[in-house]
């Protein structure tokens, strides 16, 4: 089953025809996602060639969706126009908005997701600045390699584009069901929290890997979520022990500031609702590794 | 980015704020000379973007012009929580009735915005929510619908502002907020925001936190950025595009991708507590496309921090291929010839890695060590760098 994403989903991409948009079109292609068109108002009723698949361009989500009958939508425009295209991707009714930009002001994140909210809460936003959704086998929405690893039975969630990748590649014997980058932004659309729910109801899902980072409390609202509600076992990593206070570590959400969002508050909450945190990727790989074992 | 206080209240004053005049001075003279100009008791503030300033000895009264030229130069050159004071601002010494505190910030928890307010200001507020968190009034701001006056009285009366300057209050809560929003910043703070004995309401410090990603919009943001106060390193990296943090160890630590890089410091920490304590020198993200042009970038940066010791390159292909960042690494080394002097340890996982691990065996260069893993590479680096 996975989540979020599926065999089944019909993909649309804002932003095709840009250098980064039809780069990741033709990864997404190749990895078997569904990819129905684009959103272009300048370039609407033209075609693109991807290796021999024709994809329409449209001029808004609403006619592509229409037409198409999509469901999924990645957007990958520059970050002054991304606001607009995720609100007109709300506005469309879209089930799932996948915005890989990277750089968007968090007002206009804060903008969009307070317009999601006051429009009934019908479209799933992931990100900004995340490397997207991936069910290996079935759907690929964004920029995470598909090569890595296949299918299987561990649901990834992270903050981080390369240690998830760096997760997959070290558990690539075991696969995943799903794993989903929420983004390292102050403000982000999906959490730690609504990716742990969805892994806990997916009967497809066995255990959970969850990567967090310095910044915030995301990590510790989860580990009482955890506590609360997840039966199925989850292992969890935290970047960031030895980032200095006060200091930026790429993420624009990635800074200590004073006694909060620390690395090691983290990891205590983590383990105080009974998630076994490794020190270090390889070890908290290693953690999953017995778990999978033990499960069979 | 981080204003200073006097950044801070010009941007205040801009918004029609009520702030108190002030003047910058960076030498004890023009500390004096500020003074003759303001003709009455000053305050002289030392500008650094921390806080606990008054506890520092940063925070001084001057009654002359000559009192105002001894404090700058006590505080001018001053430590404070490892910033050093370049700059003071002289401002006049204003009686104060009552100190109240405001910020509006981002809410991370709820992805909207958010007013704390207090009438118990002037002290560490995150004592007061600590202590007396019914003494800080927490109000949830809608991003679309913003703060107007009747907003801004609910917040007043959420706080249990006096009911005399309750009206002043909320004039000068719109206007912060006009700030927050027109100046995209994720954190408007007045502590303390007082009332003088005339009734009068003033913003008598400031912090602003302006939002980089937001640059795009506000041009004028570029000339509050303090060159002089920057690491030359770090400034040398910002305008080669590079996300580079100088820190305080001897293993310099190239990474693509933000987590995965904090992830290497975390590692490479760990292995250095074997070699004496070992530690990062810096966070150094190369982003995805890794080409020899930005490796080289990235090692001229690392090579030139007398720090470093040893370098770790922790590179998992994802969307980059390995062989293309094992060519970056040997270009870069070429480009660098006599210059790069340190021994290099490259760890390469991941798309194409095969080829990747190829070509920096046959390149066979003197410095580079190959490790497969990144704990063993994390190990290797800290090493070498505690032997050289």
């Amino acid at each position: 089953m996975a989540i979020f994403l599926t065999e089944n989903s019909k993909v649309i991409v804002q932003g095709m025809t840009g250098s980064e948009g039809s780069k990741h079109t033709r990864r997404m292609l190749k990895a078997g996602t569904t990819i129905v068109g684009g959103v272009n108002p300048r370039k609407a009723g033209t075609t693109v060639d991807f290796d021999g698949t024709e994809l329409p361009v449209f001029a808004t989500v609403a006619e592509a969706m229409e037409k198409t009958g999509a469901d999924v939508t990645v957007i990958f425009v520059p970050p002054k126009f991304t606001k607009d295209a995720v609100i007109e991707a709300i506005d469309a009714g879209i089930g799932l908005a996948v915005v890989i930009t990277e750089g968007v002001p968090v007002h206009d994140t804060a903008a969009f997701w307070a317009h999601a909210q006051a429009t009934g809460n019908k479209t799933r936003i992931i990100g900004p600045n995340c490397p997207g959704v991936i069910s290996p086998g079935k759907s690929n929405a964004g920029i995470i390699p598909a090569d890595i690893t296949g299918p299987g039975k561990i649901g990834l969630v992270s903050k981080s584009g390369t240690l998830t990748y760096q997760m997959m590649y070290e558990l690539r014997d075991f696969g995943f069901s799903t794993c989903v980058g929420i983004g390292g932004d102050p403000i982000i659309g999906t959490t730690h929290i609504d990716a742990l729910q969805a892994f806990q109801d997916d009967p497809e899902t066995a255990a959970i890997v969850m990567i967090g980072e310095i910044g915030g409390d995301a990590e510790e609202r989860a580990a009482a979520y955890v506590k609360e509600h997840i039966t199925k076992p989850v292992v969890g990593y935290v970047a960031g022990f030895t980032a200095p206070e006060g200091k930026t570590m790429g993420h624009a959400g990635a800074i200590v500031s004073g006694s909060a969002g620390t690395a090691q508050a983290k990891k205590e909450a983590l383990e105080a609702a009974g998630v076994r945190v490794g020190k270090t990727p390889s070890e908290t790989a290693e953690l999953m590794r017995e778990i999978m074992k033990s499960l069979g | 980015m981080d204003l200073y206080e006097y950044q801070a209240k010009d941007l205040f004053a801009r918004y029609g704020v009520p702030v108190l005049p002030g003047t910058v001075a960076t030498t004890a003279d023009e500390a004096r000379a500020a003074a003759e100009e303001l003709g009455t008791t000053v305050v002289v503030k030392a500008q650094v973007k921390t806080g606990g300033r008054g506890k520092a000895g940063g925070v001084k009264l001057a009654k002359t012009p000559d009192e105002t030229r001894a404090r700058a130069e006590d505080i001018l050159g001053l430590d404070i929580k490892g910033h050093t004071v370049h700059k003071v601002l002289i401002t006049p010494a204003s009686d104060i009735a009552e100190e109240y505190y405001f910020s509006f910030l981002l809410d991370r928890a709820n992805r909207n915005f958010l007013a704390m307010a207090s009438v118990e200001g002037g002290m560490d507020i995150e004592e007061v929510a600590a202590t007396k968190p019914e003494a800080l009034a927490k109000v949830a701001i809608d991003p679309i619908a913003g703060v107007d006056l009747a907003k801004a009285r609910e917040i007043v009366a959420a706080a249990k502002f006096p009911a005399e300057v309750a009206e002043q209050v909320a004039d000068v809560i719109v206007k912060l907020w006009e700030t927050f929003v027109r100046e995209d910043a994720t954190l408007v703070e007045v502590n303390p925001l007082v009332r003088d004995p005339q009734g009068k309401i003033l913003a008598l410090d400031g912090k602003v936190t302006l939002d980089d990603n937001a640059s795009f919009r506000h041009a004028d943001h570029a000339e509050l950025v303090d060159v002089a106060a920057e690491n030359p390193l770090e400034a040398e990296a910002k305008a080669k595009g590079l996300n580079y943090v100088k820190l305080e160890g001897q293993v310099g630590i190239i990474g693509n991708g933000a987590g995965l890089v904090m992830s290497t410091l975390d590692v490479v920490a760990y292995a250095g507590e074997e070699f004496g304590g070992v530690k990062p020198a810096n966070f150094l993200d190369i982003g995805g496309g890794a080409s020899a042009e930005v490796m080289a970038n990235g090692l001229h940066i690392i090579l030139n921090d007398a720090d470093v010791r040893s370098v770790f390159v922790n590179v998992f292909g994802g969307i980059t291929a390995c062989d293309q960042v094992a060519k970056g690494i040997v270009q870069a080394l070429e480009i660098l010839g006599d210059d790069a002097t340190k021994p290099l340890v490259v760890r390469l996982d991941g798309n194409n890695v095969d080829e990747g691990r190829r070509i920096l065996a046959e390149a066979n260069h003197p410095l580079v060590t190959l490790v497969d893993t990144m704990d063993g590479a994390a190990r290797k680096a800290a090493e070498l760098a505690a032997a050289n």
